[in-house]
């Protein structure tokens, strides 16, 4: 059972600014491409101008003749040292540098080291590759007929473009309430490609110490711990000789969690030269060859009683993987945790298949802002809510209602088996309709019908399961999912926690602190927060699917309390009282019946480091490491209106308020998880309205740089109206669940619900994101865009 | 080629070569690295700095145009006294989270306020528009320019007789 802070008067996790905002306003933070080594080379890569081609020659003799180049270095190169292919977080290979075939566009072709940047670029463009092209599968639902081209034949014997089928529910008992249902309404919806796009893009600088033969790899990284341990395997180095450090990364969501080739290649580069090489990608190399999430081409069925009971749900998908399967999700769950597509609701059954494939694209899908196929499965079953909504002609916001787990069931264990661990649903819902002023809203949509005006009012609920493992159900490619902490007690009583986990902005420096200043009767300020450096932190395995709080933040706290006990020896030493006469309220070790004997951390540490006589039981530290084995998921939830008004002449839509109202459990600094709700209904605007990666037929990327790739600007996103309740997770050890991701995972349905209602007048049931102009102005005219 | 720009108050001459951007300029032959590089094509705004008196996308700014010219980065904001007051706003108001946009940010904003010292909401966002954030959603960024705009008043107010 989890205990709640010490709450006492004042909350204990009050903090203003963030710890890390002094550098970041000064333009002093340190992002990867603001480091320069003495002697340092630049590293730029030679793309696939095709998506599928038989490489038949290189010739880099131009190229390594340019004055100022130092090494150019090919797919046959780093075969010789057994580095052309490197391991997926899917445990599928990947070509680093192209041996055999190129197989998307954008592929990694050759490597070059140059002086400087220019010089690097430049020399690209001498060097001659003979391509041979190959037909190619860029649309899925093709991908597994018989005449397709095999894209993966470097896995023979196998002769197909499948990765896996994977499934989850009860089929039998699915078909069998589908049967007997009263109303059965089906879809088909496409959850497009898109890309997390961090405005940071990827990049390393590798530095190979010829004289220790140690390897410092600086690098944009949201698991250091992962990603040394891969290297050390396919560099065949030592991994104690390996340093992967993890400075200041401008954004992540999810792109910067898996290894990408030009990491490699920097490492090859500097092992080749003897000397610092940087490699950087630009826009367009971000956006074309590093993980895009999504792609999933999906088809739902809702069953139901006439009356709005909802009964059963099917999901069938067609996964496209791109081209070679670089999805960063558990071991055994190939389609990540999409199985929550039953969603908010009480069902009696239900049944989702995946099938995997292999396309001319670039690889992944990696989970941008969500927790392993979440976003796809909320978006399916809130579609399939609404649809059922305009079938039985209800309110889909009362439809919601009747239908989501009520508090008394939980810890519920959903119909493909997560066992959710505690909600408030209808509240929540309840507290959003509140803000919204949802009744008057339809009164107002009405009337704007009546004069010819199109607004629109989106609901959405979703339930997100976030902080994964248990290490012995989830693994990434072998490693259980957990985390490390490493509480260090100064004998003035300041503290530096290193946690394995890896901030991206989200203000680990901050947050952290307050948990650790919370359980130990500290001052933030007392308190130093270390990550994103191997050579200084506990293994784990990093920053994503929300599971820094959920995770590393239950080490921190589980470190702090293993202080705190080691401290109540100290502190009986020092009183020369027995521990069991010790109690800890109010920020320190009090004599039980006189509060006023009482010893802080600070004055422990001093004496634990000090000549006082500590006994048998102590050695004279206060520190505590741990590593945080999660018992389960956590699962936030929430509910999110959203209204816009459709220009139909147009096709525009304004998104015009967007209510979010979010349950966390306890929030540690609301500030903070305030702004990543902001941020996650930033991603609901841009993946609803405007983001897609899309693809010619001839595997050509037409999203490859920000003019193409519509990301929200200020204007686009409202100012969001955001509500919170709080239901504590049951087994976190303060109560909190991860929240990084929620608002990206619910909020696209809402956005999409809302233009479908607003065009319902025209007779749209639904129509696929992302929702442009041009997209909504087809649907209105029922014409296919 | 040679050239002479004044960055933050102080003269650098270089030799450079002729395609030499003003993003390279900045952070690799001066070692500013508050300006960032974010996408290359005018989109993304992380690479804003002051052209004398103008913000400029210096991504797409040839290093050569800024000869003889005045460039104010990040690291020329504030003072010797402190911060800026759009410094002191974002990092009040939450206006930044992974801070890879926020130096762009706050050059666009300074400039805004010192134009229109009274912005509406809108008017914010649509002096923000020609740059992107991935994390903030721009809600709090609105707020940390609102919030400037009102200290800079107070201030301003207060140093009056």
């Amino acid at each position: 059972m989890a205990s709640s802070p010490d709450l006492g008067q004042k909350d204990p996790y009050e903090y203003s600014s963030r710890k890390e905002d002094a550098r970041f306003v000064r333009g002093k933070g340190t992002f990867v491409d603001d480091i320069a080594l003495p002697g340092m080379l630049h590293g730029a890569i030679l793309r696939s101008p095709l998506a599928h081609a038989r490489v038949v020659s290189i010739d880099i003799t131009a190229a390594a003749a340019h004055p100022m180049v130092e090494a150019v270095i090919t797919g046959a190169m780093l075969a010789e040292r057994g580095l052309a292919w490197m391991p997926t977080l899917s445990a599928d290979v990947q070509a680093v540098l192209a041996t055999d075939k190129v197989r998307f566009q954008g592929q990694e072709v050759a490597f070059v080291v140059a002086r400087d940047r220019y010089s690097a670029r430049d020399a690209l463009e001498l060097i001659n590759v003979d391509y041979e092209p190959l037909p190619v599968v860029i649309d899925a639902t093709r991908a597994l007929d018989a005449d397709a081209p095999i894209i993966r034949d470097d896995l023979a014997p196998r002769s197909d473009n499948k990765i896996f089928d994977w499934a989850a529910g009860d089929k039998a008992a699915t078909d069998a309430v589908f049967e007997r249902a009263e109303v059965v309404v089906a879809q088909d919806l496409l959850y497009p490609r898109s890309h997390p796009a961090p405005l940071e893009t990827c990049g390393a600088v590798a530095d190979m110490d010829q004289v220790t033969g140690k390897l410092t790899i600086r690098m944009t990284s949201q698991a250091p711990h992962a990603h040394r341990t891969l290297f050390a395997m396919i560099t065949g180095l030592p991994e104690h000789k390996i340093r992967v450090v993890s400075p200041d990364i401008g954004g992540g969501f999810g792109n910067k969690a898996p290894i990408y080739p030009g990491y490699l290649c920097a490492i090859a580069g500097s092992i080749i030269t003897g000397k610092p090489v940087k490699w950087v990608e630009d826009r367009s190399e971000n956006l074309m060859s590093t993980s895009f999430a999504r792609d999933y081409h999906m088809r739902g069925e809702i069953a139901a009683t006439r009356d709005g009971e909802i009964l059963g749900l099917r999901a069938s998908v067609l996964a496209d993987h791109g081209a070679f399967n670089g999805a960063a999700q558990p071991t055994k769950y190939p389609a990540g945790f999409f199985h929550i597509f039953t969603g908010s609701y009480n069902l009696r059954a239900a049944y989702c298949e995946v099938t995997g494939v292999y396309t001319n694209k670039a690889p992944g899908g990696v989970a941008y802002s969500c927790s392993f196929r979440i976003t796809e499965a909320v978006y399916l079953v809130e579609r399939m809510v609404d649809l059922l909504a305009r079938e039985l002609e209800m309110d889909p916001a009362a439809l919601r209602m009747k239908n989501l787990l009520r508090p008394e069931q939980f810890p519920y264990t959903c119909p493909t088996g997560l066992e959710y661990d505690s909600g408030d649903y209808p509240r929540a819902l309840q507290v959003a309709m509140d803000i919204a002023g949802y009744a008057k809203l339809r009164e107002e949509q009405a009337a704007k019908r009546e004069r010819g005006e199109y607004m629109g009012i989106g609901v959405s609920f979703f339930t997100e399961g976030v902080g994964a493992g248990p290490k012995h159900q989830m693994d990434i490619i072998g490693f259980g999912m957990a985390d490390g902490a490493d509480l260090r007690i100064h004998p003035t009583g300041k503290a530096v926690l290193a946690v394995s986990c890896q901030t991206q902005g989200q203000g680990h420096e901050t947050t952290f602190a307050q948990i650790v200043a919370a359980e130990l009767g500290l001052s933030p300020d007392d308190v130093e927060v270390v990550h994103g450096d191997t050579d200084r932190t506990p293994f784990g395995l990093g920053t994503y699917g929300s599971r820094s709080t959920a995770v590393s933040g239950a080490a921190a706290v589980v470190a702090a309390r293993k202080v705190r006990q080691r401290a109540k020896l100290v502190a009986a030493a020092m009183m020369e009282a027995s521990p069991d006469d010790l109690e800890w309220t109010e920020g320190a070790w009090r004599m039980k019946g006189d509060a006023d004997q009482a010893r802080g951390i600070a004055e422990i540490a001093m004496a634990a480091h000090s000549s006082l006589d500590l006994g048998a039981d102590i050695d004279g530290h206060l520190d505590a490491m741990t590593v945080y084995n999660p018992p389960n998921l956590t699962f936030p939830f929430g509910a999110y209106i959203c209204v816009t008004d459709v220009d139909p002449g147009t096709g525009e839509v304004i998104v015009r308020r967007f209510i979010a109202v979010d349950d966390c459990g306890v929030r540690v600094n609301p500030m903070i998880v305030e702004g990543q709700v902001h941020r996650g209904l930033a991603d609901g605007v841009g993946m609803a309205l405007m983001q897609i990666i899309a693809f010619d037929a001839n595997g050509n990327c037409l999203a490859g740089s920000f003019m193409d790739y519509l990301l929200p600007t200020a204007v686009e996103c409202p100012s969001p109206e955001l509500g919170a309740t709080v239901t504590p997770s049951p087994h976190h050890p303060i109560g909190a669940k991860g929240i990084g991701e929620s608002a990206t995972v619910g909020s696209p349905a809402a956005v999409v619900n809302s233009v479908i209602d607003a065009l319902a007048p025209f007779g749209v049931r639904h129509a696929d994101m992302p929702l442009t102009p041009a997209a909504v102005w087809c649907a209105i005219q029922q014409a296919p865009h | 080629m040679q050239i002479t720009v004044n960055v933050n108050g102080t003269e650098h001459a270089r030799v450079i070569e002729p395609r030499l951007l003003l993003i390279h300029f900045i952070r690799d032959e001066l070692g500013l690295t508050g300006s960032h590089w974010g996408c290359d094509t005018s989109n993304c705004g992380a690479c804003v700095v002051w052209l004398d008196e103008t913000p400029v996308k210096s991504c797409t700014v040839l290093a050569a145009m800024a000869d003889g010219r005045n460039v104010m980065t990040v690291e020329g904001l504030g003072s010797d006294r402190g911060l800026d007051v759009v410094q002191q706003a974002f990092a009040r108001c939450h206006g930044l989270q992974c801070g890879f946009c926020t130096p762009g940010m706050m050059l666009t904003a300074r400039w805004l306020l010192d134009h229109h010292p009274d912005p509406s909401d809108a008017e914010i966002r649509e002096a923000l528009s020609g740059q992107i954030c991935r994390c903030t959603g721009y809600e709090n960024i609105v707020r940390s320019v609102r919030w400037a705009a009102e200290q800079q008043a107070v201030n301003n107010h207060g140093q009056q007789p």
